[in-house]
């Protein structure tokens, strides 16, 4: 684990150089025991791939070594945690069909198979969100076949509609609202995944695991 | 009690002293881009520093109030407006604010603070998602702003703030940095050089042009957080100083990070500035924070005396 300063207001506990199980597993245990019980002036905790970032209040931690030594004191607590809890399980609806899936033709070509197997392929797996962020709710989700990884666009589209399912390299997510992107669009969800008049606002936390289940353009109609 | 927006200027949003704990959403800190303008300016007004105001970009809105009250400009100044300053304004006397001059960004705080509800704990408004402010967007004209009813009153006549309190805004500033995580991977260069501001900056960031700034590593960085303050450098080797409305993580190498007590100056970066960048230690950094802090402290035990 190294610990090192984020400009005069954070610290970043990098807990492993790849995003193996076991270091996922302790970035979501460090998260979690911070999000509950914050070390004082602490303000902020942004779980990333293979850290947490801690931003704080420096008027209210005592001293930044201080606050380094209770880090490293709850990081060695992270660490030495039986295996966690597989965080909760999200099940989001996805059309891939006609209108909704611009690029689909396009993934389907460049992994050599069929549209529909594209779909059979990325509803039939499970992922695990590594991150949230690039803007609010946004899933980076972890557990993409192989087959499907596929180069992000040659140049972004300056409007991605909400909803919007994509793939960018190897990894999957889902745009919660209309925003430029650069990622392929294989299909779209009526779910929203932000919602500000709720506590957390964001559907989706780092660690959840999530399925995608086709859906019909009719029941992506008829959604509520 | 109200303000209406008669003009709404070139881009005119509320805002506050940010959202805190939201990052792990997603959600910015955002909040004013120049958070010691805001504070001073709500001070004068005998608002609490967080208290919602107006941030105006580069052209002023023209504004028309409901009741007499007490307004203050703080930031980069209006032409022939006078800043950092209370200013007593009668109802129905219209307010025309003009082009800011000096900076990018002038807030206008009003007694009592804007009354529109937070929103995931903050009012400030953050059009990408359409949060806060008022219905989530920069204000138009004819928009009509409630005020929080003023329960304090005050007067300021013969006070004149302490000019040391005030930033040293300048159009070329040198901006004092610590290191980034990824600083070694870049040589020393970027600290010699003079890098010019380019039309691409919006509360997200500060685009900047000057020598590329090349990494002599290939290693893929994971993304984790970044924020206000953060310098990173994308491929092209131009660095980029993020804001108030910067996205939570970034995969980006981060060269360095503007200190909070030189925040309120890249906030105020536009076309055709230039910037600089020297190194401090952490310890400096956090030592500067402390004493502005400091500052602002017997600043707002001034003012309470005035405000009763």
């Amino acid at each position: 684990m190294t610990l090192s300063p984020l400009g005069d207001n954070a610290v970043v506990l990098e807990l492993g150089q790849e995003p193996t199980e076991a270091v996922f597993a302790q970035v979501q245990a460090l998260a979690a025991a911070l999000a509950h019980h914050p070390p004082p002036g602490v303000i902020d905790v942004v779980p990333a791939f293979v850290s947490v970032t801690v931003f704080y209040d420096l008027a209210h931690i005592g001293s930044y070594e201080q606050l380094c030594a209770e880090l490293r004191t709850r990081a060695g607590r992270a660490a030495s945690r039986p295996p966690f809890e597989l965080g909760r399980l999200v099940e989001i609806p996805v059309c891939y069909a006609g209108k909704f899936a611009p690029d689909l033709a396009e993934v389907a070509t460049h992994a050599g198979i069929a549209a529909a197997e594209v779909v059979a392929l990325h509803a039939g797996a499970e992922y695990r969100v590594q991150a949230i962020g690039f803007v609010p709710g946004f899933p980076y989700l972890h557990g993409l076949a192989p087959r499907l990884h596929t180069p992000r666009r040659p140049s972004p589209r300056t409007q991605v509609p909400a909803g919007a399912v994509g793939i960018g390299g190897a990894q999957t997510g889902v745009y919660p609202f209309a925003t430029p992107g650069g990622w392929n669009l294989i299909g779209r969800t009526p779910l929203a995944l932000f919602r500000p008049e709720e506590e957390p606002a964001a559907l989706l936390r780092m660690g959840d695991r999530v399925k995608f289940r086709a859906i019909s353009p009719e029941d992506f109609a008829a959604w509520k | 009690m109200e303000m209406t927006v008669i003009r709404a200027g070139a881009l005119t949003t509320v805002q506050d002293a940010g959202r805190p704990g939201q990052r792990a959403a997603g959600v910015p800190s955002g909040g004013a881009a120049d958070q010691l303008a805001l504070r001073v300016a709500n001070l004068l007004v005998g608002n609490s520093e967080d208290a919602a105001a107006l941030e105006c970009t580069l052209t002023g809105p023209e504004l028309v109030f409901s009741t007499d009250t007490l307004i203050a400009i703080g930031g980069a100044a209006f032409v022939g407006l006078p800043v950092w300053q209370t200013v007593r304004v009668r109802a129905g006397e219209r307010f025309a604010l003009g082009a800011c001059r000096g900076g990018c960004r002038s807030y206008v705080a009003v007694a009592g603070g804007i009354d529109v509800a937070p929103v995931l704990g903050g009012r400030g408004t953050y059009p990408p998602a359409k949060l806060g402010g008022l219905a989530g967007r920069a204000l138009r004209d004819g928009d009509i702003l409630p005020l929080v009813r003023v329960t304090r009153s005050g007067s300021l006549e013969h006070w004149h703030i302490d000019p040391r309190l005030l930033p040293a805004y300048t159009a070329s500033p040198v901006l004092r940095v610590v290191r980034g995580a990824h600083a070694a991977e870049f040589g020393t260069g970027w600290l010699e050089a003079e890098f010019s501001v380019t039309s691409r900056f919006d509360r997200m960031g500060v685009r900047l042009a000057g020598p590329p700034q090349r990494r002599n590593a290939t290693r893929e960085l994971l993304s984790s957080a970044v924020g206000p303050g953060t310098v990173q450098v994308p491929p092209d080797g131009q660095p980029i100083i993020l804001l108030a409305d910067a996205q939570t993580i970034g995969g980006y190498p981060r060269l360095a990070h503007v200190i909070g007590v030189d925040q309120p100056l890249a906030a105020q970066l536009q076309t055709g500035g230039t910037v600089r960048f020297r190194e401090v230690t952490l310890a400096e950094a956090h030592r500067l924070w402390l004493a502005r802090e400091r500052d602002i402290g017997i600043l707002r035990e001034g003012l309470a005396q005035k405000f009763r």
